[in-house]
């Protein structure tokens, strides 16, 4: 069986990201030949090859370490924007008077600018992971919030009349059908900030900090190591896409009732 | 209070025989009248049909009694019941739209008024797996909607309300969404799930032909303003003979043009 499945498989992967892969393989090699035929200067742009090299040479002495920060940053972050972004919009959702006080306050705090706070609560907090912290999930938690809500006051009117003539309580009507409908809202709310995440965390460690990949970058900038900027932001690209398709993967193991179009 | 309203009869005690009673009920949304002066009264386990024009105030109608909603004036008398909670209790409403919950499985979305009623999830599948043979639905216990018929989905439907064990079933245009094909079976069906269970049943529905064949009485509504116009005495053995043989006998044809002279 598994005989006849496996290049039935490769094919669909094929048909889903080929084209994808052409594409970005056509802009790589586009990006190779201009530099090097244009006789561009390593510190002004760096080519493919020169990023990969880089990515060899300082993987185990500065970017390893630096990944390993980052990550930590961004998957703490988040998930504390998780819980705290869900954990919110429920009670926004169940409580009226709450949603009516906090909501305004909660879309005004998008107008402060992420880079004005971080330094702040790096002189706060400190130069360990708490501020970066704080700012990965100040960043990932606006648009769970926002799509949780929505999700949750978009559940049909009739739904809601049909479970009160089945003896329903406010409970069970959050738990039986609001929460379970809004779960699809929840996930592109998770979505969204799996990309913000990794930003977030480069914004941290400019402000100030003693690792990450966001400190290769910024120390790197001066000195014209182009190529390792470019390594550390391939890094950063890989880190977003793996937590972006982590939460993907949660979304199909936990809404599979729901219908999907393929995004990608 | 209506006033001048000939049955002064105290509305807590209910009058033996008497299911739900309607007295002078009128209900208006901004400048729209609904209902006006509606009176009439429902034997206690029979079925009655409303019919109307559609925008005429027969949904108006059936969330009032569901106590979904309060007339503006006038009692609706369910039972003993006159609040809105009381009635509430009593009924049960099957939607218009099946409304079942995608990630529930046939089984589990009928027994969902248990569970709001506190009943272990385990407990309440013992009670609904016999009824799902009963009804025709052997065999579908695990499957999600999304993989059943529109007729399997509305028998779904019918069996979450009979679970809720309320003594008045409220049907809302049950088979509206379904071809006429499959209604006509659906109708079939029903007639023979109805006289199972002693219920009092009310149903709302645009189809003349419906409301005839599924119920005993039909009371024919008015466009807006919903007022009675017609109280039609069905007197024709529903139980003998097939759907085809009872609607196009001369007693069943006689009536259809009666009512549908009453709705012009």
């Amino acid at each position: 069986m598994s005989d006849t499945a496996r290049p039935k498989r490769t094919r669909r992967l094929w048909r889903r990201y080929g084209v994808t892969a052409l594409f970005v393989l056509f802009i790589l090699v586009l990006w190779q030949l201009i530099l090097t035929w244009g006789h561009v200067p390593q510190y002004l742009l760096a080519t493919p090859t020169e990023v990969l090299t880089h990515l060899k040479e300082d993987w185990s002495l500065i970017l390893a370490p630096a990944t390993w920060v980052t990550l930590k940053e961004v998957v703490i972050g988040f998930v504390v924007a998780a819980i705290l972004g869900i954990g919110l919009a429920v009670l926004l959702h169940l409580f009226g008077p709450v949603r009516r006080a906090i909501y305004p306050l909660l879309i005004s705090s998008q107008t402060i600018p992420i880079v004005v706070i971080a330094p702040i609560l790096v002189i706060l907090l400190g130069y360990g992971i708490l501020p970066k912290l704080v700012i990965v999930a100040l960043i990932c938690f606006f648009p769970i919030v926002v799509n949780g809500l929505d999700g949750l006051r978009s559940v049909d009117d009739d739904f809601i009349r049909m479970m009160r003539t089945l003896d329903a309580s406010r409970w069970a009507i959050f738990r039986r059908v609001e929460f379970p409908s809004a779960l699809p809202a929840i996930f592109s709310g998770l979505k969204i900030a799996a990309t913000f995440a990794a930003i977030g965390a480069v914004f941290a460690e400019y402000a100030g900090a003693s690792g990450g990949l966001g400190l290769v970058i910024q120390s790197a900038t001066p000195n014209l190591q182009t190529a390792r900027i470019f390594a550390a932001i391939l890094l950063l690209t890989i880190m977003a896409f793996l937590l972006f398709g982590a939460v993907s993967l949660l979304e199909r193991l936990l809404v599979p009732w729901a219908p999907r179009r393929n995004t990608m | 209070m209506g006033r001048g309203s000939p049955t002064e009869a105290a509305p807590s005690a209910p009058r033996d025989g008497v299911g739900i009673s309607f007295t002078d009920i009128r209900k208006t949304f901004g400048e729209v009248v609904a209902l006006d002066g509606v009176t009439f009264e429902i034997e206690r386990h029979s079925r009655i049909g409303i019919v109307g024009p559609s925008g005429g105030g027969k949904s108006t109608l059936l969330q009032v009694v569901a106590g979904l909603m309060d007339p503006d004036s006038g009692v609706v008398d369910v039972e003993g019941a006159t609040d809105a909670k009381g009635r509430l209790a009593r009924c049960a409403m099957m939607p218009q739209r099946d409304l079942l919950l995608p990630w529930r499985t046939a089984l589990d979305n009928a027994i969902i008024a248990l569970e709001n009623r506190g009943v272990s999830r385990d407990a309440a599948r013992e009670k609904a797996r016999p009824l799902f043979e009963h009804f025709g639905l052997a065999q579908f216990e695990g499957v999600r909607p999304a993989q059943l018929s529109g007729g399997m989905r509305q028998r779904v439907s019918f069996l979450r309300t009979l679970m809720a064990d309320k003594d008045v079933l409220l049907l809302h245009e049950p088979f509206g969404a379904l071809d006429s094909i499959t209604r006509g079976q659906m109708q079939e069906w029903l007639l023979g799930a109805l006289g199972d269970v002693p219920r009092t049943v009310l149903l709302v529905t645009h189809d003349v032909e419906e409301a005839l064949l599924l119920s005993r009485t039909v009371v024919v509504l008015s466009a807006r303003p919903g007022r009675v116009v017609r109280v039609l005495h069905v007197g024709i053995d529903t139980r003998g003979g097939s759907r085809r043989e009872i609607v196009t006998s001369p007693a069943f044809v006689s009536l259809k043009e009666q009512a549908l002279e009453a709705i012009e």
